[in-house]
């Protein structure tokens, strides 16, 4: 349904104003622009070699802020080339997963009976395999060339526990009386789904996707380090690590300038994704850690401001 | 006359639990007429509400309406119809008021949204006329400045604003039955009094006909021109207003009327009811209200007694009908002794 403006404003102003929503949003947002217009800035290619022999594991300089690697590769323009690579794999994966499980807990939570219980033991059955393990036994039937085949992978095993979270919800919510009241002003079930469930467990799921991006994240780097996410020479953030491995013992900052950068985009998604848990409609979030008076507090205050 | 609007014939809804089948409604039969204001009273329990949701067809498994109940309305057999057909008749001729407004809306949809979405749910108008329709819809249900309020969302209004939001999400598309399930039982005393002027005001204003579900026959009173009385998922008693506060021949009906409270007798403890309905699964043989009675007799504990007409339009499931004088004999129920 249509935010009438002043509901969404208000929530941005709220976030802004949020200090740990402030700093993660203004640290993403400088991620994904070095990762939009950073490589284009670049006085090397990311996989430009420079010179074998003598431009190999050059410590950082003038010439090379972060240094080259062990195959003369400037660093600094790697390393920013990691961010459209690892940020857009995340992206995609988590947009991928995040639609799949929605729709999936969605279907399970409204439909109910046998139909949920299959569902829900299909997804336990996924849920007991590690998720680490579930990737690198799918990479022995597929490997994926391309990181959109990698993204497509990380998507597809990650959807399990946004499905588990919105078909809870969906549970709670088929028994509300706005639920009830829809039906008997003659909604469809699709409609019921899309346009009456759908809107009131956006909350969660936005917050669980924030979240998700900086521990896929991680996973893209574990994977490409371990030699099964992007294929060399692509220089995703874990694959930088990956070669790494391979060059000079001492070579510190071949490891660090990536290190810093997956700390620094995985903490800054985890930051986001609790300031939003903060300000998205506290009523909903809160239910479960926060004691009844303090929410009631907060929900007042708001109608105060609203 | 004229055909009644709706006219239920033997309805019976069944839940088939785990602990055996609950005949929560037990052939019930009534009809509404065009217009009319019906008061369908009884304790929790007594299968009022689950009549509402059969008449709407929303019983769900393990829940089912029987063979051989008939819901005419409209002059079409609504046990009959498809999902879809009923999908149709849902919130446009057949609407429904919830009883709590707190929870009846979508919390995360302004009132405005919500009420042109039944509008767009019936295909009765694009998006900005679906808007003015709810916006007028507001004026009529007397939510002041209009425009501004359809812009709010739940939590910002009160609870009488928000029952008024929910009637006019039920009278949008000018229904010809609106089922009120306890539409005043949450709200305070003087909120409840101009909800129930609202609906008066409405029902004269478009002929709309209302099944005021209730335990509160004060509510009826000031509503409804007939009232039926529930217990133990049958009709045990139906009477114009009038005769029923007049006349009530049912001992159960008796029993509701002493536990109201009156003006003048504050300082009496208000009387009650001994005993609980019970479970729908296990219904007393006999009398279903034998138990509880005060005048029961050995008759009532094995015949099931069908519904007298005592005239006037009054019936009476009781066996007082035609025995009378029973009534000098009141003693302790039996769930007492």
């Amino acid at each position: 349904m249509t935010d009438d403006g002043s509901g969404s404003r208000s929530f941005v102003r709220r976030l802004l104003e949020h200090p740990a929503g402030r700093w993660s949003l203004a640290t993403i947002l400088l991620l994904v622009l070095v990762g939009i217009v950073g490589p284009h800035l670049m006085r090397y290619g990311p996989n430009d070699v420079l010179g074998m022999a003598e431009l190999h594991n050059l410590p950082p300089s003038w010439q090379h802020p972060f240094g080259t690697d062990q195959i003369s590769r400037d660093l600094l323009s790697r390393v920013v080339t990691g961010a459209r690579i690892s940020l857009g794999i995340s992206a995609l994966a988590v947009a991928l997963s995040i639609t799949v499980g929605t729709a999936y807990g969605l279907v399970s939570g409204y439909a109910g009976g046998w139909v949920d219980a299959t569902m829900m033991r299909i997804l336990d059955g996924f849920l007991s395999i590690p998720r680490v393990l579930f990737l690198i036994a799918l990479w022995t039937l597929w490997t994926p060339a391309s990181v959109w085949g990698v993204a497509l992978l990380v998507g597809a095993t990650g959807w399990f526990g946004v499905s588990r979270l919105v078909r809870a919800e969906i549970l709670t919510l088929r028994q509300a009386t706005f639920i009830e009241s829809a039906r008997a002003l003659g909604a469809s079930p699709l409609r019921m789904m899309w346009r009456h469930l759908l809107p009131n467990v956006m909350t969660p799921v936005i917050v669980f996707a924030t979240l998700s991006v900086g521990n896929v994240i991680l996973i893209e780097s574990g994977l490409s380090y371990l030699g099964a996410g992007t294929r060399p020479p692509t220089a995703s953030w874990g694959a930088i690590f990956n070669g790494a491995m391979s060059a000079a013992p001492n070579a510190w900052w071949i490891l660090l300038f990536p290190g810093l950068a997956i700390i620094i985009t995985v903490l800054a998604f985890n930051v986001l994704g609790d300031a939003l848990r903060d300000v998205l409609d506290p009523r909903h979030l809160h239910a479960s850690h926060t004691p009844q008076i303090a929410q009631a507090a907060t929900s007042a205050s708001l109608d105060k401001n609203g | 006359m004229a055909d009644p609007l709706l006219s239920v014939r033997d309805l019976r809804t069944f839940f088939y639990t785990e602990n055996g089948v609950a005949r929560s409604v037990d052939g019930v039969s009534f009809d509404i007429s065009a217009g009319e204001t019906v008061g369908l009273v009884g304790e929790s329990g007594s299968g009022k509400s689950v009549t509402a949701l059969s008449l709407m067809r929303l019983v769900r498994p393990p829940g089912r309406i029987e063979p051989g109940s008939q819901i005419v309305f409209d002059g079409v057999d609504l046990t009959a119809l498809d999902e879809k057909a009923m999908r149709a008749i849902r919130g446009a001729r057949l609407a429904m008021v919830f009883q709590e407004p707190m929870t009846a809306l979508n919390p995360v949809f302004t009132v405005g949204d919500q009420i042109a979405e039944v509008v767009r749910v019936h295909h009765a108008g694009n998006k900005k006329e679906a808007w003015a329709r709810a916006v007028k819809m507001l004026e009529t249900v007397g939510i002041p400045s209009p425009e501004q309020r359809a812009n709010e969302y739940p939590h910002q209004l009160s609870g009488g604003m928000r029952q008024r939001v929910v009637i006019a999400m039920a009278l949008i598309m000018n229904p010809a039955l609106v089922i009120a399930d306890e539409p005043t039982t949450a709200l305070d005393v003087t909120i409840q009094a101009q909800i129930l002027e609202l609906l008066r005001d409405l029902q004269q204003k478009f002929g709309t006909s209302i099944l005021l579900i209730t335990h509160d026959l004060g509510v009826v009173a000031e509503t409804a021109s007939r009232v039926i009385v529930m217990y133990g998922g049958e009709i045990v008693e139906e009477a114009p207003v009038g005769d029923l506060f007049a006349r009530a021949h049912h001992p159960y009906t008796e029993g509701l009327l002493n536990a109201m409270p009156q003006v003048g007798h504050e300082r009496e403890r208000l009387a009650t009811i001994p005993g609980t309905v019970p479970p729908p699964t296990k219904w007393p043989q006999g009398c279903r209200f034998h138990d509880r009675c005060p005048y029961a007799w050995d008759r009532c504990a094995n015949e099931h007694p069908p519904l007298y007409q005592i005239g006037g339009g009054h019936v009476s499931r009781c066996h007082l009908a035609v025995e009378p004088e029973r009534r000098a004999h009141k003693h302790e129920p039996m769930v007492v002794a």
